[in-house]
């Protein structure tokens, strides 16, 4: 059984279901992701968690033991909040240390334990700041402090990284993720940023619209997406339509095997940097631009089937220029087949 | 700037001029021509005399009398502050955690009264407790809850009660500028850390609205110190107040000099008392005002 087990959650705001139905089991000291668009319902999920929300169907378990009656202070969870809410008027030391005098923890334990907290978080000697005096990434690490001192059941994290700068935000999240694989502490994350689900998450549970789309690794998800939403919110994905009959699936004067329960209008989808340039097969295009990005090439294509965009890898050998007529390729294994207007959307 | 270094920038005069000049019109000069008619003499049938002596002041230092009425001036002033702060502040934030149509109704049912005359909202007052004749005086003795009038009128309660309720509005907005910069999620994250409603009131919300406290007490406290019409109708001339001291000294001693002094004197205090607290709770909550 799950640690953390959400049991056909869903949240009404009067006839608009924020949440429909949600089922998710989180097993102790994973660390899972909720990523889906704005709206999709993923903070209702967690405030449903923490307590700030009622749930209007379902049940929420928390080792076993339903949390509907447990108030947000006694369900023993840290959260950090996307505006970090410390408190303005305690020292980085004193916001730590108020949940652990919320818990009666005795003097000399709390001060032992506070300093441990900051020093984990790397603010050792920032005790007496307040949070105002702080950059935005000090004050991310004393709200992560705060959340963890408690040695909270699970640690929630609504949008942590999102008021961080590009350059933070990358070195906090191999931080948050080093500590909480050192912790060991069961961590729901909330996020938009797909790069941040992949590059933190044991598992991605993609949402949209108050349901969830799939669950899974995040090589899972991104390399066999269960639907087209999946697809195309995780990454860039070039999608292509064709038919599909009797094992087979053509595309623009290509014939490729498909499974033979598909038929009708399908539509294929390959990862733009699986996709290569190639002397013959596959499919045919002209390079419309290619911009270069350092450590890649991204070209964007006119295909026989439709537009697409190609991910080349800069290894110092030629890229096709503007207006060169090219043919591409990509492993049959790379592709992924789906009935058109299918499941997600 | 544009100027060279050395260069030196003459003050636009000729801008400021207008408004420097109805400031000193309106506002310095006749406060200095007070201070100085403080120091003149004044007699029954001499009428005012412009010279320079001290016995305005020696008479308010000197006389219980005028003891008196600053103490009661204070006491009344401190008091309706008091009820202000504990009445206004859990006003303001119940008015905050409303939702849309709420809010803005009960925002107006507070600052409603503000656009009435305080004369006709302290007479309220005089017509609900006004003696035998006041409508819940009346009420209440018909119901043998009470066997004569209730004590307001006349009475320093009656005129603590009164003020606090005309001065509300101003406890309210302060106190509720203050609650609108709180970040909403930090009470959440108390409660997260195992903190009741009790405590994340007096130890998260109550320190951050200190500035809007402190703000509405020294605007509700000046406001209270310098009332007329207020302490005029309920207190009357039985129960008088620096303010409606110096009126009486001006239009029925006729007695210039003396009031001019009660009313400096009213001035100066309460700039003392004004600036000194705020310094006080500026430095004790420093970091908050920041």
């Amino acid at each position: 059984m799950s640690y953390l087990d959400l049991d056909r959650v869903t949240k009404r705001f009067g006839d608009y279901a924020a949440v429909n139905g949600i089922a998710l089991g989180v097993t102790k000291g994973e660390f899972v992701s909720l990523l889906g668009p704005s709206g999709c319902g993923k903070t209702t999920t967690l405030q449903m968690i923490a307590g700030f929300v009622e749930l209007s169907e379902g049940a929420i378990r928390l080792d076993g033991r339903d949390l509907a009656r447990v108030r947000p202070a006694e369900r023993g969870l840290g959260i950090v909040f996307q505006s970090y809410a410390l408190f303005p008027h305690m020292t980085a030391a004193e916001n730590v240390a108020f949940g652990l005098e919320m818990r009666g923890v005795a003097r000399a334990e709390r001060e032992a334990r506070v300093g441990e907290a900051l020093s984990l978080v790397g603010l050792k000697g920032y005790e007496s700041r307040y949070p105002r005096r702080m950059s935005g990434g000090q004050q991310q690490r004393v709200a992560l402090a705060r959340a963890l001192v408690i040695r909270p059941a699970i640690l929630l994290l609504d949008e942590p990284l999102s008021n961080l700068d590009a350059k933070l935000r990358e070195e906090m999240q191999i931080e948050l993720r080093q500590i909480q694989r050192n912790l060991g502490t069961t961590t729901v994350l909330v996020t938009h940023d797909q790069n941040e689900a992949m590059a933190l998450s044991d598992r991605i549970v993609v949402m949209n619209r108050g349901v969830i789309e799939q669950i899974g690794t995040p090589q899972q998800v991104y390399e066999a997406p269960a639907s087209a939403f999946v697809a195309q919110f995780l990454g860039k994905t070039n999608e292509f339509a064709g038919v599909a009959g009797g094992g087979r699936f053509t595309l623009a004067g290509l014939s490729l095997p498909a499974p033979p329960q598909l038929s009708g209008p399908v539509t294929l989808s390959v990862r733009p940097e699986r996709m290569r340039f190639a002397a013959e097969g596959g499919l045919g295009a002209r390079v419309i631009a290619r911009i270069f990005q350092g450590n890649h090439w991204l070209t964007q294509l006119e295909t026989e089937a439709g537009p697409a965009i190609l991910i080349a890898q800069n290894s110092g050998g030629a890229v096709p220029a503007e207006g060169e007529r090219v043919r591409i390729v990509w492993a049959p294994e790379d592709a992924t087949l789906r009935p058109s207007g299918g499941s997600g959307r | 700037m544009s100027g060279a270094a050395g260069e030196r920038v003459r003050p636009p005069w000729a801008l400021l001029a207008p408004a420097l000049m109805l400031f000193v019109g309106v506002v310095v000069t006749p406060l200095v021509m007070t201070l100085m008619l403080s120091f003149h003499d004044w007699g029954q049938y001499k009428g005012i005399e412009p010279v320079f002596i001290l016995k305005n002041w020696q008479e308010i230092w000197s006389d219980s009398y005028f003891h008196e009425m600053f103490a009661r001036t204070f006491r009344i002033s401190v008091l309706a502050t008091l009820i202000t702060v504990l009445l206004g502040a859990p006003e303001a934030y119940i008015l905050n955690r409303m939702r849309a149509p709420w809010k803005g109704f009960f925002l107006l049912v507070i600052l409603g009264p503000l656009l009435i005359s305080v004369v006709a909202r302290t007479l309220g007052w005089a017509l609900l407790f006004g003696g035998n004749n006041g409508v819940v005086n009346m009420a209440l003795m018909r119901l043998g809850v009470i066997s004569g009038p209730l004590p307001f009128m006349f009475t320093e309660t009656g005129v603590i009660v009164a003020l606090a309720h005309v001065l509300m509005p101003f406890m309210v907005l302060s106190v509720w500028a203050a609650l609108q910069k709180i970040d909403p999620q930090v009470e959440n994250a108390a409660m997260s850390l195992g903190a009741s409603h009790a405590t994340v009131l007096r130890r998260i919300i109550l320190p951050q609205i200190m500035p809007g406290l402190l703000s509405g007490g020294i605007i509700v406290f000046s406001l209270a110190a310098s009332a007329f019409a207020t302490p005029a109708i309920i207190g009357g001339r039985r129960l008088k107040v620096a303010s409606t001291l110096a009126y009486d000294e001006f239009l029925n001693t006729l007695n210039w000099p003396l009031g001019a002094a009660v009313a400096v004197l009213l001035l100066v205090a309460l700039i003392l008392i004004v600036v000194s607290s705020n310094a006080l709770i500026e430095r004790r909550y420093a970091e908050v005002f920041r």
